[in-house]
């Protein structure tokens, strides 16, 4: 039986472990409603990127130069790139450990093919390291603010290896914030950019400069788009789901506390009534 | 016939405007396109300089923003700006500060100057330092 110092011992240390988890559960709260707010924020913008170039494919679709444009090229997937976006932190659940399992998934899916892994976030990047995986670069310390000037250049090599025909496709994986407790695993295909240009042409638009040239200008920066998107998702996604781990670390934290409480409280009353049957029974055999 | 349009403004970090309006003028590429109500429908990519509405009250506001593209339809306009700020917002000694820098640099090139890049500054500056008048010419 565990003498009463030992239980309290325990007691003080599991406490000082819920202060932790509840000043990193604050931590966590203040920076999601930061992170949250650039994602709605950033929003409407990708929507209405989405919708413009439906609009412009759709315009464009009629003018047989449009076709030819690089970023839109089919080519069967021989070589893939993949991205995955982690986190560079820890303790946040199941946030890191999901995105990596669907990334060896989708190696496994794709094992015929020569797939190369972009490694964005720490833990990615800590994980596929020691395994023998083909990567084609890392870049760690950002996902806490990641923004534009950390999409740009990312966007940038994915369409010059594109173009220049090093990958055949480049495909995302990330966290998406849909709420403060669910994050969504999004796998994601940026590269051949998807248009449906068999749709007709939602009214009949006056184009100031020819469609087919405005789309050239815009297929880049829906790219870019998409990836920053990605970015401020997973950030806001990792904040949420640290927030929610640490919630429940303290909660369980608490239970912890409770039962040792209980178990303590029982040890000592225990020792106290051995101690009177001891002297009481000490008395009798004076008598 | 609507006497209003709906005028939304967003750049990729947020939303900036989203407002019934008697009248817009937009910095296209190819010049500036005043738009009004039942206009047809048209898409433009824009250039850089002051955007400029009205209000249903009569009043002007500007804003400056700086690539993107618009799309005009009878009862609506939507601005998808690279970059936008209010015209209250800019910080007019810093703006003009910063387009005589970039005349200074376009002017008197040195070797290395990456001319597209010093163009570039040079209109957002013009932009800038044109929408913060045109936004403190009126209030």
């Amino acid at each position: 039986m565990p003498s009463l110092i030992d239980i309290r011992r325990r007691i003080r240390s599991v406490k000082n472990t819920q202060q932790i988890t509840k000043a990193m559960k604050m931590v966590a709260t203040a920076r999601l409603r930061r992170a949250q707010e650039r994602v709605i924020n950033s929003r409407p913008y990708s929507r209405m990127a989405a919708e413009m170039l439906q609009n412009v494919a759709a315009a464009a679709a009629g003018d047989e130069r449009a076709g030819e444009h690089p970023l839109l090229a089919q080519r069967a997937e021989q070589k893939i790139q993949l991205i995955l976006v982690t986190s560079d932190r820890g303790l946040a659940g199941a946030f890191n450990a999901s995105l990596i399992k669907a990334a060896q998934q989708f190696l496994i899916e794709h094992a015929g093919q020569q797939v190369e892994i972009e490694l964005y976030g720490r833990k990615g990047r800590d994980f596929f390291m020691r395994r023998n995986v083909a990567t084609s670069g890392e870049v760690t310390g950002i996902s806490q603010n990641a923004g534009l000037v950390h999409a740009q250049p990312l966007a940038k090599k994915m369409i010059e290896r594109f173009t220049n025909g090093e990958v055949d496709s480049v495909y995302l994986i990330y966290n998406e914030f849909k709420s403060v407790l669910t994050q969504n695993l999004t796998v994601k295909k940026i590269l051949p950019i998807a248009v449906a240009a068999d749709g007709a042409p939602a009214r009949d638009y006056i184009f100031e400069q020819p469609a087919a040239a405005m789309l050239g200008r815009m297929l880049p920066s829906y790219v870019l788009q998409q990836v920053l998107e990605s970015f401020l998702e997973s950030s806001a996604a990792e904040h949420a789901a640290r927030m929610t781990a640490m919630d429940a670390a303290s909660t369980n934290a608490n239970e912890v506390i409770n039962k040792l409480t209980l178990y303590m409280n029982r040890v000592r009353q225990a020792s106290i009534t051995r101690e009177i049957i001891e002297v009481v029974s000490g008395a009798s055999a004076l008598q | 016939m609507a006497a209003t349009l709906r005028l939304e403004v967003v750049t990729p970090e947020r939303m900036l405007i989203k407002e019934q309006v008697l009248a817009v003028t937009v910095p296209g590429l190819g010049g500036e396109l005043g738009i009004l109500p039942e206009h047809a429908p048209l898409l433009s990519e824009l250039g850089c300089g002051p955007l400029t509405f009205t209000l249903e009250t009569g009043q002007k506001k500007s804003l400056s923003i700086c690539g993107g593209y618009v799309e005009v339809l009878p009862d609506r306009v939507r601005v998808l700006a690279t970059l936008a700020e209010f015209a209250d917002e800019i910080d007019v000694k810093r703006a003009e500060e910063a387009l005589k820098r970039a005349e200074e640099r376009v002017l008197h090139p040195t070797a290395d100057l990456d001319t597209a890049r010093a163009l570039n500054a040079m209109k957002r500056a013009q932009a800038r330092v044109a929408a913060a008048k045109l936004g403190s010419a009126k209030s």
